[in-house]
């Protein structure tokens, strides 16, 4: 049984599906060989540690550490001090300057810590230097979860389609859109009713710029850009039209003539714009959902698609990040 | 001079060599040949579409040899235009000219904008129009599109592609 040591930085939405997905899966996971142990969780009010794992039922209800933390560490200094052999950083994203992710990823892989992560900031900001340094210290930086949350993408190239050389990545990468979009053409809503509506839902943020403007998939480009494509791009390399100007008249007369309208990321090219897209495509989904389609040279064209968001969601594809990297370094020896 | 002609052949075999002989006899060279089985018309033909290229003199003659072997000829004619593309514009579409925005495509000589549909919801309220362009190749339709991407800045409209204008 391998013992891996789990540091949890950031404490939201992701950071309890974390918690709650190693609670239910805790039995897989053994049978896995792994014993999963969150050691500590720290978020801006402190740090919570406890070398023998902390019971995620502890945590359940609580919303913050305030109250809660053992520990007056935060950041890259409980990165630091605690023992760990992984530290899943889930602290919100900031596409700008990426902190204070980047600066909790780049303390973890320099003290030779494996990373996982959903924080799309510290890689769309620094992906080939974060990349340089997990190199550098023998750990691995794995980030399935920063591009369409649970629909396997980066490990379905990396794994399934290795030997194929990828011509082209192009797909929905943001479910707020995509539900917008879909009300607008279903209901025949406008544009801000549909923003209300996925707000009222906790589909859209209060302030739905990052979404609907295009950002967020933009950032997912850069990310797949840099990690599939070996490119160098920056965010201000991508070419972002949001969707805040299409109206439900145009979605209907798209529909008539037998296309949907869709906000589609695409690499290499690093455009982020709304696209028609044939009713029959199978980049037509609704809904919430994500959808990737990756052109090949050997394998066609291959398309995934799942629900790109959400707790629980986005914490599978956490574990699974930090199983596969177990797992592959076991077949190394 | 590039033509294109539409017949319908009986579903029995031989049919679609029979409908080539002509093409042989008045020295048309064949482009493309398109035989939709699939797509049978409701009185049991095969619809096929070829292209070619011939003197256009020898059009007429093409036609009666095949209508005297019983092929029925649906079309017949000259189709410079074999690509085409959907575009959907979104903004103030009727308020900038669109007769303009249309004899961009249209001036090229190589494009032409076959089908317009406008949804005007309100006065004040932005315009949607899908527009059908057609073209002579594909390098012309991007051209078309890089066009109407042009246009689009100029107007403030935003420009809706499709996706399979382009491989990835």
């Amino acid at each position: 049984m391998k013992e891996v040591r789990i540091s949890l930085v950031g404490f939201g939405v992701v950071g309890h599906g974390v918690l709650e997905v190693v609670r239910r899966k805790w039995e897989a996971l053994r049978s896995l060989g792994l014993d999963m142990k969150v050691v500590s969780v720290s978020d801006i009010n402190g740090t919570l540690f406890d070398e023998t794992g902390i019971d995620p039922q502890r945590l359940h209800a609580a919303k913050t550490l305030e109250g809660i933390a053992n520990l007056d560490i935060i950041g890259k200094e409980a990165i630091q001090e605690v023992d760990s052999d992984l530290v899943v950083e889930v602290t919100p994203t900031n596409i700008v300057h990426g902190q204070p992710g980047l600066g909790h990823i780049e303390e973890a892989l320099s003290s030779g810590k494996h990373v996982v992560t959903s924080n799309k900031g510290p890689l769309v900001v620094a992906f080939n230097h974060l990349r340089g340094v997990a190199q550098e210290n023998g750990v691995m930086l794995k980030y399935e979860a920063t591009v369409g949350g649970t629909m396997p993408l980066i490990s379905l190239i990396e794994k399934n389609l290795v030997g194929n050389e990828i011509l082209g990545i192009r797909g929905i990468f943001n479910g707020t859109c995509n539900y917008i979009l879909t009300r607008m053409m279903e209901e025949k809503y406008t544009y801000s009713y549909a923003l209300t509506e996925a707000q009222d839902l906790g589909i859209a943020e209060a302030d739905p710029a990052y979404d609907v403007d295009g950002i967020d998939t933009a950032g997912k480009v850069v990310i797949l850009a840099n990690s599939i494509f070996g490119m160098s791009a920056r965010y201000e390399d991508v070419s972002v039209t949001g969707i805040r100007d299409i109206t439900p008249e145009a979605l209907n007369l798209a529909w008539e003539r037998g296309y949907h309208i869709k906000l589609i990321g695409e690499v290499p090219s690093l455009t982020v714009k709304p696209m028609l897209v044939p009713r029959r495509s199978p980049l037509a989904v609704g809904g919430t959902l994500n959808v990737a389609s990756i052109e090949t040279d050997l394998s066609g064209t291959i398309t995934v698609t799942g629900l790109g968001a959400g707790s629980i969601e986005t914490a599978s594809a956490i574990v699974s990040d930090i199983v596969s990297i177990y797992t592959s370094r076991q077949v190394d020896g | 001079m590039r033509l294109s002609m539409d017949l319908e052949l009986q579903d029995i075999p031989g049919q679609l060599m029979q409908s080539l002989e002509p093409f042989k006899k008045y020295k048309g060279n064949i482009i493309s040949v398109v035989h939709h089985r699939d797509r049978k018309t409701p009185r049991g033909t095969v619809p096929v579409q070829i292209v070619f290229e011939i003197d256009p003199s020898n059009i007429e003659n093409i036609k009666r040899h095949l209508e005297e072997n019983g092929i029925v000829v649906v079309r017949a004619g000259e189709d410079r235009f074999i690509e085409e593309i959907s575009v959907l514009l979104i903004g103030h579409v009727l308020h900038s000219d669109l007769g303009d925005t249309i004899n961009r495509i249209d001036s090229t000589g190589f494009a032409e904008v076959e089908d317009l549909s406008l949804r005007m919801p309100g006065i004040e309220e932005p315009s949607s129009a899908y527009l059908r362009i057609r073209a002579t190749g594909k390098e012309e339709i991007g051209k078309s599109l890089s066009i109407l991407r042009h246009v689009g800045a100029e107007k403030d409209l935003l420009v809706i592609e499709p996706i399979e204008a382009e491989k990835i």
